[in-house]
C-alpha cells in the first residue's frame, strides 16, 4: 500500500517537473519570438544579438540556478572557450588595465561608428582600487586582490581565466564572457590582469 | 538643488571619505530633496509635463482633429481617473494586452488618425528635451492614479500569459555582454557604480519603486516614462531600440507591476 503510495507520489511529481519544464521552454520559446519583433529597426548584422547560445538558453531557463549536471556541462564547455597569450605571458600593464576597468564604452547603439576600443566596465561592478570611491557592488570586492594572494601564479592565471570566461568557474555568473564574448582583445584582459594581479598596481597598494 | 547634490558628492570624494559616507551623505541629500518635495508637492517639474498631458488629452489633435476623451483606458471611455492604477490590462477591441503608454499610442493612431510609424519612430527625448507629447500625456493620466495602488487584475489567460512572458524576458539572457534584467535586478542591496539597484522580483523592493514611474529625472532634465525606462536599460544591455508598445515591452511592464501588485503609486516621482 505504502510503496504503491510512494509510486503514484513518484509519478505525479514526475510528470509536475515534466510539465514545468515543457511549460519553461514554451515560455522561453515565447520570449525568444517577443525579443526578435521588439526590435523591428535592429540592423541586419545586430540579429545574432538575439540569438542565445545554448548557456544562455540553460541560463535563462533556470533563472541564472541550473542544476547540478547542467552546471557541469556550462562549466566544461565555457572552459574549452578560453584562449591564451602565443607568449604564455598572462599579465600586461596594470595602468592601461586601469583605464579599461574605468570605461564602459563599447558595443551599444550609440557607440557605433566604434570611436575608441572597448572598455571593461570593471568599476560598474567591483571595487578594485582605493581611489576609485565609485565603484559597484554586484561583484565582490577586488582591492589587495593580489597582495592578499602573495601573487601567486596559480591566482594570476585562475584571474585570466576569470576575466576571459568567469562561467568557466561560476556558471551562470552575472559576469560577461569579456573574451570568449570577443568583448575585449587577449592584450586588454592581460592589462586587467596585471591590475589586479600585480605587486605594483594601485589594487595591491 | 541638483549642484547642492554635486557639491556633496565632489566634496565627499576630493576630501576621501569612505564611499559608505559619501553615498549616505548623497542618499541624505536625495531624501532631504524628497522630503522637500512632498512638503511642497507643486515643486516636482514633471507637473509641468502632466498639465501639457491633460491640455494634450482634452484638445482637438492628430488629422482627426478629435481629442483623447473618447479612449477608453479601461474603465470606459474618458475615464483618466484611477485608470492608471488598472493597467497593464486586455482590451478586446485591440485584442491584446495594453499598459498606459501603448494603450496611449493606440487610441492616438485609432480615434485621432496618427500614423502609428510616425508615433514610434522617435518616442523618447534626448537628454534636457522635454518628453514627446505621448509621454506627457501617459504622466498626465498616471498622475490621475497617485496615492491609490496597484490593482490591475491581469488575471485572464492572455494577462496571465503577458506576467509569464514578462518573467521569461526578465531572466533571459542576450547580447555580447549576456546582459537580462536579471543581471541587475535579482539581489537586494546591490550598486552599478554609486546607482541603486531595486530588487524587482522581490515584492516588497517592487511595490517601492515601480509606482514611481513615468518620473522627472534630474540627471536629464525631463521626465522619464516607463517604456523609455525599459527602452533605456536594453540601450546598456548592447540591445537594439525597443519599440515602445512591443509585446514584450508590455510582458515587463505587466511582470513589473504584478510583482508590486498592492504598492502605492506616487506619480510623477522624482529620480536621481
Amino acid at each position: 500500500m505504502r510503496t504503491s503510495v510512494i509510486a503514484i507520489v513518484a509519478v505525479l511529481a514526475g510528470t509536475m517537473g515534466a510539465a514545468a519544464q515543457q511549460k519553461s521552454a514554451a515560455d522561453a520559446a515565447k520570449a525568444d519570438a517577443a525579443i526578435k519583433a521588439a526590435f523591428p529597426t535592429a540592423p541586419a548584422d545586430w540579429q545574432s544579438r538575439f540569438v542565445q547560445d545554448e548557456t544562455m538558453k540553460q541560463c535563462s531557463l533556470h533563472e541564472n540556478l541550473p542544476p547540478k549536471e547542467i552546471a557541469e556541462e556550462i562549466q566544461k564547455r565555457e572552459r574549452a572557450t578560453i584562449q591564451y597569450p602565443a607568449d604564455g605571458q598572462l599579465m600586461g600593464d596594470w595602468q592601461r588595465g586601469e583605464r579599461i576597468a574605468q570605461s564602459g564604452y563599447g558595443l551599444r547603439f550609440t557607440d557605433y561608428p566604434p570611436r575608441q576600443a572597448n572598455g571593461g566596465n570593471c568599476y560598474a561592478c567591483h571595487q578594485l582600487t582605493k581611489a576609485e570611491v565609485s565603484f559597484g557592488t554586484i561583484g565582490p570586492p577586488l582591492l589587495n586582490y593580489g597582495k592578499n594572494r602573495n601573487f601567486s601564479g596559480a591566482d594570476t592565471k585562475a584571474v585570466y581565466d576569470k576575466i576571459y570566461n568567469a562561467q568557466a568557474n561560476y556558471p551562470c555568473s552575472t559576469m560577461p564572457r569579456l573574451g570568449a564574448n570577443k568583448v575585449l582583445t587577449i592584450d586588454q584582459i592581460k592589462d586587467l590582469v596585471a591590475l589586479v594581479m600585480s605587486p605594483d598596481s594601485a589594487v595591491n597598494k | 538643488m541638483t549642484k547642492r547634490f554635486l557639491f556633496i558628492v565632489v566634496c565627499a570624494v576630493l576630501a576621501g571619505i569612505p564611499v559608505a559616507r559619501a553615498q549616505d551623505e548623497t542618499e541624505k541629500a536625495l531624501e532631504k530633496y524628497r522630503q522637500m518635495l512632498k512638503e511642497d508637492p507643486w515643486s516636482n517639474p514633471a507637473l509641468l509635463d502632466a498639465d501639457r498631458g491633460e491640455a494634450l488629452w482634452k484638445a482637438a489633435g492628430g488629422p482627426n482633429r478629435v481629442s483623447l476623451e473618447r479612449c477608453d483606458l479601461g474603465k470606459g471611455p474618458g475615464v483618466v481617473d484611477g485608470a492608471f492604477a488598472e493597467l497593464p490590462r486586455y482590451f478586446a477591441d485591440a485584442d491584446r494586452v495594453m499598459d498606459a503608454e501603448t494603450r496611449i499610442l493606440w487610441c492616438m493612431e485609432k480615434l485621432q488618425g496618427f500614423n502609428r510609424a510616425d508615433l514610434i519612430k522617435s518616442p523618447h527625448p534626448a537628454g534636457g528635451q522635454p518628453v514627446k507629447d505621448l509621454g506627457a500625456i501617459a504622466t498626465y493620466v498616471a498622475s490621475q492614479s497617485s496615492g491609490m495602488q496597484f490593482s490591475a487584475k491581469l488575471d485572464t489567460a492572455k494577462e496571465k500569459e503577458a506576467v509569464e512572458l514578462g518573467r521569461a524576458i526578465f531572466f533571459r539572457r542576450q547580447g555580447p555582454h549576456d546582459f537580462a534584467c536579471a543581471t541587475c535586478h535579482a539581489d537586494t542591496g546591490k550598486r552599478i557604480r554609486l546607482q541603486g539597484l531595486p530588487y524587482l522580483i522581490q515584492p516588497e523592493e517592487a511595490k517601492k519603486v515601480i509606482g514611481e514611474w513615468p518620473a522627472y529625472r534630474v540627471s536629464n532634465t525631463h521626465v522619464m516614462t516607463m517604456q523609455h525606462r525599459l527602452f533605456d536599460c536594453y540601450w546598456q544591455m548592447r540591445m537594439p531600440q525597443l519599440e515602445m508598445g512591443s509585446d514584450a515591452s508590455v510582458a515587463l511592464i505587466s511582470y513589473l507591476v504584478k510583482t508590486a501588485e498592492g504598492g502605492e503609486i506616487a506619480t510623477p516621482g522624482l529620480k536621481r
